[in-house]
């Protein structure tokens, strides 16, 4: 069973986040960059799934060099190759080209099953997966926390929870899932394993390698503008509801629920 | 020059730094208050390979190189002092003198077992009446026949007393040179060897989830083969793993300082007091650009002493500089942190209080800060 996992690499979510003077963008000066949790819990699945199934797990990444690091980092958890596509080109690009770079990787490799996060913890926009999905013609089954997939390799049975509830699909492969927290607990990169990871393969790909045209890629082609950023509104001081006994304090809070908050 | 730091050594401090986080922190006060080692957490430790990381693949080490292993036991010490001391004195003295001056059939023998982490290795030097001055040791090796019989005892021996402890070396008498002075050399002997016991000591201010053990040796009886290296390297051996051994404590100095660095800002920002973080009273702030600049320099010379010694280049002066410096960075920034929290930092609930006590252990053991200043001063010529 062959696994493909496309990983971002995201700012650590310990990073003080800073706006850019152009308001638009992000300081990136003091950033450490991990690996979006999200697709950690998808490498960490296509790890057990070959250890169950067999097969090879091949990382895909996208972005500058740094992510080389990400990319080595999952190598180093267990996977055996790495893509990583890189191309001065693809800056200020958005999802959308982004899924059709890593398409590009993907559409010629074997592959059964491919994990990406649900959604990276940066933008938080979760475009990728579906879309990677659509451009390669396969199901996306998204948001899942249990993957199983069948003895003979030729279908997924998985667990998506919705509203108090699980929703269980079953689906053929090849198939996409966008992992979500809860898939599993992503095991540590073992010192062994980073001394094993310097010597997997790592192939890094231009636009032009993939057959892509730099023109349809970049800020020039986004079909999504950021019109501006600003920071989240200052928490407001809390308010400790008064009374002499808890009657009294469930009346007051009752009250103010109503007259303040307008939510009862 | 080039101060980066290998993609590699990056990974593993990001991953070290991650299962230190997660699987040490969360135990580490309990563990302390309960003056316990636990197997539950050298297991993970091992899993992980913090075990050998400086031994060959053919022995079941890691094969990497000082500076990745010194990066591994900072990020261990950045949340725990105990942890830390299990994976430096493992590594550096359990596991050091074995595979540098071990021969095959005793590397064979004991290092797979030491690098998976099933079994630890005591490095028995300090006795009751031989501290600072180690070559006036007064336990002895005599042969007899084709065996060793060691008489006498050790005190303060890390990891030497745990169940999966699996054997000692102790720098032993075995004789006197032509000069008159000790011929010291260093007899391995195996945990459970008749007429030897190892007690494990209580009642410590630091390190209290670590094992530190007091070894009685009496009429001990091993076989001949059990020598490290030839007859009469003793002393060399010692001077030799201390070296090594001085840049692990370094990085103990080091990782404390941060992990008390860390948490001092953390809580400086979020404590108010006069209606503002106490971080913004530039007293207060001052004392974090200290304790910030101070570590980088810690960094520094530590890295620089590993990367000496990675290079094959002499390092003994360096290790003596890092270790003593690293350790009285920690002192002072231990200090600052506790000041920093007020009231809290005295109190157990804050891992600060226990960064404070664990720190004291870093200016006495593997050479007080008296003698690294002695090995400094000869080795710049002025004693
Ligand atoms: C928790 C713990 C773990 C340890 N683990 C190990 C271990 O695994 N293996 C091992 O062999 N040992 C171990 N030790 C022992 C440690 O290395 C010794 O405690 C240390 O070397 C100091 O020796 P001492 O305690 O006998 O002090 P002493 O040597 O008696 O020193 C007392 C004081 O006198 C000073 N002093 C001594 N000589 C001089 C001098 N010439 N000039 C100026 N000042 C001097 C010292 O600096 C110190 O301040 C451990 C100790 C502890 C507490």
């Amino acid at each position: 069973m062959n696994i493909i996992v496309c990983l971002k690499q995201v700012p650590d979510t310990e990073t003080q986040i800073k706006i850019g003077s152009d308001r638009q963008s992000i300081v990136t000066d003091d950033i450490k960059w991990v690996m979006n949790p999200y697709d950690e819990y998808g490498v960490e699945e296509a790890l057990r799934l070959k250890e169950k199934h067999g097969g090879e797990v091949t990382v895909v990444g996208l972005g500058p060099k740094r992510v080389t690091e990400s990319i080595r980092t999952a190598l180093a958890m267990g996977a055996d190759k790495g893509i990583l596509i890189s191309d001065g080109a693809l800056d200020g690009s958005d999802s959308l080209a982004h899924a059709k770079a890593i398409a590009a990787a993907i559409k010629d490799l074997q592959y059964d099953l491919i994990f990406t996060g649900q959604r990276g913890v940066d933008d938080d926009l979760g475009i990728v997966g579906a879309t990677l999905a659509e451009a390669l013609n396969i199901p996306q089954l998204s948001l899942i926390v249990k993957v199983e997939v069948a003895e003979d390799g030729k279908s997924v049975k998985v667990q998506r929870p919705i509203e108090g509830e699980t929703l269980v699909i079953t689906s053929t492969l090849p198939a996409l899932i966008t992992a979500q927290k809860g898939l599993n607990e992503p095991r540590y990169a073992s010192l062994p394993g980073i001394m094993k990871a310097k010597k997997k393969p790592l192939a890094e790909k231009s636009l032009a390698d993939l057959g892509l045209n730099s023109a349809d890629f970049g800020a020039g082609a986004r079909k999504m503008k950021i019109l501006e950023l600003t920071p989240p509104p200052a928490r407001e001081a809390g308010k400790i509801v008064p009374g002499e006994t808890p009657q009294e304090k469930a009346a007051q809070l009752a009250k103010l629920l109503h007259d303040e908050a307008k939510v009862l | 020059m080039d101060f980066s730091l290998s993609m590699e050594q990056e990974i593993l401090r990001n991953s070290v730094r991650d299962f230190a986080e997660k699987e040490i922190k969360p135990v580490a006060r309990e563990l302390d208050e309960k003056e316990e080692f636990s197997y539950e957490t050298m297991r993970k430790m091992a899993d992980l390979g913090l075990f050998g990381m400086f031994v060959s693949e053919k022995y079941g080490g890691q094969g990497m190189d000082y500076v990745s292993y010194i990066i591994a036991t900072e990020e261990i010490a950045r949340v725990d002092g105990s942890h830390a001391a299990t994976v430096a004195a493992g590594n550096s003295l359990g596991i050091g003198p074995l595979y540098y001056f071990g021969n095959e059939d005793q590397k064979m023998k004991y290092l797979p077992a030491l690098c998976s982490g099933e079994a630890l290795w005591g490095f028995g030097l300090t006795e009751p009446n031989a501290g600072s001055d180690a070559g006036n040791s007064k336990t002895t090796g005599a042969l007899d026949g084709d065996k060793w019989v060691v008489n006498g005892s050790k005190i303060f021996i890390t990891n030497a007393s745990t169940r999966i402890t699996s054997g000692v070396t102790a720098l032993c008498r075995t004789g006197t040179r032509e000069d008159g002075r000790p011929e010291l050399s260093c007899i391995l002997v195996e945990s459970g060897a008749p007429g030897f016991e190892a007690r494990e000591m209580h009642g410590k201010l630091m390190w209290r989830a670590s094992n530190t053990s007091e070894l009685y040796f009496d009429d001990c009886r091993v076989p001949q083969e059990n020598l490290l290296g030839p007859r009469g390297h003793g002393f060399y051996q010692m001077l030799q793993t201390l070296d090594g051994g001085r840049l692990s404590i370094g990085a103990m100095g080091l990782g404390g300082a941060q992990g008390c660095f860390d948490l001092a800002l953390k809580y400086s920002r979020e404590r108010e007091q006069f209606g503002k973080p106490i971080s913004n009273f530039q007293v207060n702030a001052f004392k974090l650009a200290d304790m910030a600049l101070e570590i980088e320099c810690a960094r520094l010379i530590l890295y620089k002493a590993c990367w000496l010694r990675d290079n094959n280049k002499p390092f003994s002066k360096e290790a003596a500089m890092a270790k003593l410096h690293c350790s009285e960075v920690m002192y002072r920034c231990a200090n600052h942190a506790v000041q920093l929290h007020g009231g809290y930092g005295l109190m157990k609930e804050y891992d600060v209080e226990r960064f404070y006590r664990d720190q004291k252990l870093l200016e006495i053991g593997e050479g007080t800060s008296e003698v690294q200043r002695i090995v400094i001063s000869r080795l710049i010529g002025a004693l």
